[in-house]
């Protein structure tokens, strides 16, 4: 045998190798997936609603119809940058569950901010201060746990909940009393004008939202795999211990990813208020942050392929307004369904770490 | 001061225990649970089940007490879920209590929308158990000791899990089961059964407490109407160190917040109800500011036990 074929096998070996770790990724990922359309089925069956009526509804509209894909693609962005800011969290072991609460908390002195602002600047200075100030506000809410966690040693599934309440709360309260429009009866801030917002894509009704949430989870997949800091983050969030050994500043670097997952959560709302809605209405909280947990999970706090769930679920939550008009299947049925999702996906988790040990 | 009036304080008491009761089953299951090192995050979702079934139960057999026994069934159904995936599975806490509290809330206002379809049928008033000479004291009488039979039954229950936790070869095995789950299973227990025990125990209590906010305080079914107050549960569970005692003292602080808003309104100060709901988180949060360094957790809490790794 030649030195080449030996090459050669090698390489095919290892190409197997390759296609069998890609797909055995897709089997764990997928088929949660699937198991989960199947069993919310069976409910739907026994709401007797005929579930291919309800999810060709679901597809049919926030796939295939022009406006709903539209629709979907523009939703896309806040989810995109709210799967980002758990990303960053998730991967340095810090379980930020207060997403809602900095989503809106941005998005409510962002919209209370910039259409003051833009009448009396150029177009992109506004829509940048707007996008600075909701990302400010989005990570000042998360001080308060990073504090109490980095140097107090309080879990923050705890504080981040207790401050998700108090958020959603006070968001209300600063739409209702504070940032009120005076000229409006519906209690809701300022509006910002149409030709003041970020601009569409190509001449669709796309916002330009999309694309920064893809350029958002792209460079926190790039900063958490590629990067020193990274690194840092990810060593934190495997053994704290063994970081502090290492000489890393833990507190530091724990303050530092609440920091970064609240201003990537309070510009998801900055986004939705500069592209898309213009204005935050009380009590509006579209509760993005909690759906969006299960979907970073089944990425395995992976950028690329949380892109891909992200847009399966902006199909789905798009997809189920109009199949809940048309079959009387309320929207909480989403909810099921994320949550029969998470329980598929732990399960098959742990059969997974079962055929490993199995193999090894 | 004009404002401490008596019809304020017996507002100010009265809701204190309506509201403080469903934070004290919380925290006492949680911190069951917790003690057999099992961190539950899928509390809220257990105390949807049993708010739901509870008042399903109640509405159905026009009987508060067979409601209460809804209520447990309903939280011990979704612990139930909960034992299975994480003490007989093994699988992530943190997760599956996320989905179970997500598919509750989901499930629940489904199942309420299915089958009340926004009538939202109001239970009458639950009969009271007036206690004879302590409820004429003035003005703590009528508020405490002229209640719900479940309340003193809440109460009595803080007696009975400290002489559980402290007496009993039960309580030893559960305080192992947290700490150092090995050395229980070299005792010859059986960890795991512990483990569904308690976790089911919880399940009983916060279905327990969930059925109470349904049937007596609300005498409706809301969905997600325990807004949290899961949460607040475990944090009660975190702050007491695994003593009953402190979840009591916890649970009536939280719930005199809970309950100021209404009492305030009652004496005629308006405070605009997004305000009031703060109330209550505020608090926790200042506790935890104030005492988040004391807070102490199990040993083994959050890991799941498998035979034989380490």
């Amino acid at each position: 045998m030649s030195a080449d074929t030996m090459t050669d096998t090698a390489q095919t070996g290892n190409l197997q190798r390759k296609l069998h770790a890609i797909s055995n990724t897709l089997l764990m990922s997928l088929g949660p997936v699937a198991a989960a359309f199947v069993l919310s089925g069976v409910i739907l069956l026994i709401l007797d609603v005929n579930p291919f009526s309800y999810y060709g509804y679901v597809f049919g509209r926030g796939l295939l119809s022009p406006t709903g894909v539209q629709a979907t693609l523009t939703r896309m962005g806040p989810l995109l940058l709210i799967a980002a800011s758990l990303i960053v969290a998730f991967r340095a072991g810090i379980w930020n569950l207060g997403g809602d609460a900095q989503f809106l908390v941005g998005a409510v002195f962002c919209a209370a901010f910039t259409p003051l602002m833009a009448p009396h600047v150029p177009v992109w200075i506004g829509l940048l201060a707007g996008a600075a100030i909701s990302a400010i506000f989005g990570a000042l809410w998360t001080l308060v746990p990073a504090f109490l966690r980095a140097y107090q040693g309080l879990n923050e599934i705890i504080t981040t909940l207790m401050m998700n309440f108090l958020g959603i709360s006070l968001a209300s309260v600063l739409v209702k009393l504070v940032f009120l429009d005076p000229n409006t009866t519906v209690p809701q801030t300022r509006t910002l004008a149409v030709e003041d917002r970020l601009p569409t894509l190509f001449g669709t009704t796309i916002s330009s939202g999309l694309i920064i949430g893809l350029v958002a989870i792209l460079a926190v997949h790039f900063m958490m795999t590629k990067t020193a800091f990274g690194l840092r983050l990810r060593v934190v969030g495997g053994n704290a211990s063994a970081a502090v050994h290492a000489g890393l500043a833990v507190p530091l670097l724990t303050v530092a990813v609440f920091a970064i997952s609240g201003a990537l959560a309070g510009l998801s709302g900055g986004v939705a208020i500069l592209g898309q809605y213009g204005n935050v209405r009380a009590d509006w909280n579209p509760g993005y942050s909690l759906a969006v947990v299960p979907l970073v999970f089944l990425a395995r706090f992976n950028g690329f392929a949380a892109i891909g769930f992200v847009g399966l679920f902006s199909i789905m939550s798009i997809g189920a307004e109009s199949a809940a008009r048309r079959t009387g299947v309320p929207n909480y049925f989403t909810l099921v369904t994320i949550g029969i999702l998470l329980v598929m996906l732990a399960i098959s988790e742990y059969y997974g770490a079962k055929r490993q040990k199995a193999g090894a | 001061m004009t404002l401490f009036t008596d019809t304020f304080l017996i507002a100010l008491i009265a809701g204190m225990a309506a509201s403080g009761v469903p934070l004290l089953l919380a925290g006492l299951g949680e911190q069951l649970s917790e003690k057999a090192g099992v961190l539950n995050v899928g509390i809220e979702g257990m105390m949807l089940g049993g708010a739901y079934l509870g008042f399903y139960i109640a509405w159905a057999t026009e009987s508060v007490g067979l409601g209460f026994v809804g209520g447990v069934a309903g939280g011990i159904l979704v612990a139930a879920l909960m034992a299975l995936f994480c003490v007989r599975m093994g699988l992530n806490q943190i997760v599956i209590g996320i989905a179970l509290t997500l598919g509750a809330e989901g499930a629940t206002a489904l199942l309420h929308h299915v089958q009340f379809s926004r009538l939202y049928p109001r239970l009458p008033d639950v009969a009271t158990w007036r206690i004879p000479v302590l409820a004429d004291i003035p003005i703590v009488g009528p508020a405490l000791f002229d209640r719900e039979p479940v309340v003193y039954l809440a109460v009595a229950l803080v007696p009975f899990l400290v002489y559980v936790y402290r007496r009993t070869h039960l309580g030893l095995a559960l305080q192992a089961a947290g700490d150092k789950p090995a050395a229980l299973d070299s005792a010859g227990q059986n960890v795991l059964i512990i483990r569904s025990f308690a976790v089911l125990g919880c399940g009983a209590l916060v279905g327990l407490g969930g059925a109470f906010m349904s049937i007596v305080g609300a005498g409706v079914f809301v969905p997600f109407m325990s807004h949290g107050n899961g949460f607040i549960g475990i944090v009660l569970a975190m702050l007491a160190r695994g003593r009953p005692l402190w979840v009591l003292l916890g649970a009536a602080l939280f719930g005199a917040c809970l309950s100021a808003a209404t009492a305030l309104q009652v004496a005629g100060v308006d405070i605009p109800t997004d305000v009031v709901q703060m109330l209550p988180f505020l608090a926790v949060m200042a506790v935890l500011l104030i005492a988040g360094r004391n807070a102490k957790l199990p040993a083994a809490l959050g890991a799941a036990y498998v035979r034989g790794e380490r």
